[in-house]
């Protein structure tokens, strides 16, 4: 039986593996190091890799990505974090206008292997101004890898995979994951950046998720399978660059797409998801596609607000059923 | 912390600089390169054979001749948009830094990058010239800790323009690099205009040198259109980093010959004000000295200059007749790792 650690747990053992593999790899971010990380995914790498290695930095978001930016052109393979999705604004131009443009324009001259951590919390009662996820933004950043975990399992492998990458990757986390536990191998193994994976087989619907949403997605597929219907779901796991192989091949399968998206509805992921089956499976598609998303809101504060706010698995099937009807 | 003062240098104490005759003529040629490339540049663009953004060093060129100088050729530069000259004093070739102004695939950057990114050269340690005012700071305290945690006994210098000092790159990248005491030189090349902006407009601190020594970073303010004063405080910024002492910084103060892009006329600084500049120009300054210590003659300084407008003759004519990349080699480009095209 393969143990169960958490989401948390699973992206520490990715940093202490890599570590361990790797002296290039260092880490930094505020209150990374004595803290081990406001959620605790670097406790225990000061002690074990010592301060060179993992270390406390200002609030100072944009020196935090630019001193990645550096040490990977000097050659390490450095992980920032940045705590929260909504600090990144303060980082956005190092990593748009630098990281995700550097070996571009420079005619191909450098690589920059590095990794930038955030999370989102939004379902954590976390207020407007911790709560984004701002993921959508770096659709339009060419150069920028965007891996979005929703598992403890994936969380471990596609970190791992990100450290080994050549190119820029910004890691968003789910904050509301962070406790989950769920079943995670001993040992090394790595999961493939820019590859889509079916979560759960099913000849009805796709259902579309990635991050937070996985698990609701997986919630309201066994729902609606206690009512006869069989959803896949179909985790996204990397956003740029984007598996349309792996979405267009299960709805032509299943002829039906509902999108679970935590994005603001205008312009959100689930947008270009539908755009891209449409100009690609539009001919298989028995019904208009269908998307679930946060509302075009700022995240209130108030609880009951916020569940009414977010994307659920309640939301996800009466969305599927509403497509299958 | 005070702010250590590094006026002009008279001709009467070169001798005791521990540069030999080379020396010398090595900063004169380089200077001389920059001059007359940003000046056949200026031609270039007037006759619309150059479009893009583009940012002359014209009267600057001291402060990049003194630092390169100062600084071995193992340690890394990171430029900005206003960065030929920092790549003709590292030995970029003239034929690759054209051809990047031409946006053709000989180029620095093989046509990517163009003016504001055509210092970037890896080969020579320059590992960014940046179009963003500020941008490259941070990136350069990056690269100080990578240096730091190899232990490595390069550093890196990092060139900005006083514009770039009241960005919060700036700040937060040189409270960084005092903390960790990163081996950084920070370059301020103080040309008294953020575009437009006069300095005394956006600034009211004392100098740019005292707002960095705040920081717990040494500071030195250098006469920068004296390439001889900005190679002595380059050498003792680099003394005090080399020995462990954390990250250095150097106000060069000089001033643009013209305006802050190529189709700027500056109309907004006062004539006065120019004219007293004008007097200071680093080039002649320098080559007058040279020729008062006999180092050289009227004669040697117009040959040199004569044979490098010979050499950019060649380089425009090769640049123009260089192909540009395919559209198709873009998509190898954007990542190191492959990945499927769209759009």
């Amino acid at each position: 039986m393969v143990r169960e650690i958490s989401y948390a747990e699973a992206l520490n053992e990715a940093l202490r593996e890599e570590m361990e593999r790797d002296d290039r790899v260092i880490v930094f971010g505020e209150d990374v190091g004595v803290f081990g990380g406001v959620y605790k995914v670097t406790k225990g790498l000061l002690e074990k890799f010592g301060p060179e290695r993992v270390r406390d930095t200002p609030i100072s978001e944009a020196a935090i990505v630019g001193a990645a930016i550096g040490a990977a052109l000097a050659g390490l393979r450095p992980v920032a974090e940045i705590m929260y999705m909504d600090f990144i604004t303060i980082a956005m131009d190092q990593l748009v206008t630098h990281a995700a443009k550097i070996r571009f324009m420079s005619g191909g001259q450098v690589s920059l292997p590095m990794v930038v951590r955030t999370q989102y919390s939004l379902g954590r009662v976390h207020g407007c101004q911790h709560s984004q996820f701002l993921a959508s933004w770096f659709l339009n950043v060419p150069g920028l890898k965007v891996v979005l975990p929703g598992t403890p399992k994936d969380a471990k492998g596609l970190l791992k995979s990100a450290i080994r990458s050549d190119d820029p990757v910004l890691f968003v986390e789910s904050g509301v994951l962070y406790g989950w536990k769920g079943p995670v191998p001993e040992g090394e193994y790595l999961i493939p950046i820019g590859k889509a994976d079916v979560k759960r087989k099913g000849s009805d619907l796709t259902i579309v998720a990635f991050s937070r949403t996985v698990r609701e997605a997986l919630a309201a597929a066994d729902t609606l399978a206690a009512e006869g219907v069989d959803a896949e779901v179909v985790d996204l796991m990397t956003l740029n660059p984007m598996d349309v192989k792996t979405l267009v091949n299960s709805v032509k399968k299943t002829n039906r797409l509902l999108v679970a998206d935590d994005s603001t509805k205008t312009g959100g992921i689930s947008a270009e998801i539908i755009s891209r089956i449409v100009e690609e499976a539009f001919d298989y598609l028995d019904a208009p596609p269908v998307r679930v998303n946060s509302p075009d809101l700022p995240v209130p504060f108030a609880q009951p607000l916020e569940n009414q706010y977010l994307v659920n698995a309640d939301k996800l099937c009466e969305a599927a059923r509403r497509l299958m009807g | 912390m005070s702010v250590e003062y590094i006026n002009e240098v008279p001709a009467e104490k070169y001798s005791v600089l521990g540069l030999k005759r080379e020396d010398f003529l090595w900063l004169l040629r380089k200077m001389c390169e920059m001059r007359k490339f940003e000046e056949r540049v200026e031609k270039l663009f007037f006759e619309g054979q150059l479009i893009g953004p583009c940012h002359l060093y014209l009267g600057q060129e001291a402060v990049a001749a003194g630092i390169v100088k100062a600084l071995d050729k193992e340690d890394f530069i990171i430029s900005t948009y206003r960065g030929h000259g920092h790549a003709i004093a590292r030995d970029v070739p003239l034929e690759a830094l054209m051809a990047e102004l031409f946006g053709r695939k000989t180029g620095t950057c093989k046509g990517l990058g163009g003016s504001m990114h055509s210092a970037m050269s890896v080969e020579h340690n320059i590992l960014l010239a940046s179009a963003i005012v500020g941008g490259g700071i941070p990136i350069a305290v990056g690269v100080g800790l990578a240096l730091q945690y190899r232990r490595s006994s390069r550093i890196v210098a990092v060139l900005f323009g006083d514009g770039a000092v009241n960005t919060g790159a700036f700040h937060e990248a040189l409270n960084l690099a005092a903390v960790w005491k990163l081996p950084v030189l920070f370059v301020c090349e103080n040309n008294f205009y953020a575009f437009s902006v006069p300095h005394q407009k956006s600034f009211a601190g004392e100098s740019i040198a005292a707002r960095a020594s705040a920081y717990g970073v040494k500071a030195y303010l250098a006469d920068g259109n004296d390439v001889i004063a900005v190679y002595t405080s380059g050498k003792a910024a680099i003394t005090h980093i080399r020995s462990g002492n954390g990250p250095a910084f150097i106000e060069c103060r000089t001033y643009r010959k013209k305006g802050h892009g190529v189709y700027d006329k500056a109309e907004y600084r006062p004539k006065e004000e120019v004219q007293e500049w004008m007097k200071k120009d680093p080039i002649e300054r320098f080559a007058n000295n040279l020729m008062q210590l006999g180092i050289i003659t009227r004669g040697d300084f117009e040959a040199l200059n004569t044979e490098i407008e010979k050499a950019l003759d060649a380089c425009v004519e090769k640049a123009k007749a260089a192909p540009y990349l395919d559209f198709d080699e873009l998509w190898k480009i954007v990542y190191a790792e492959e990945v499927a095209r769209y759009g």
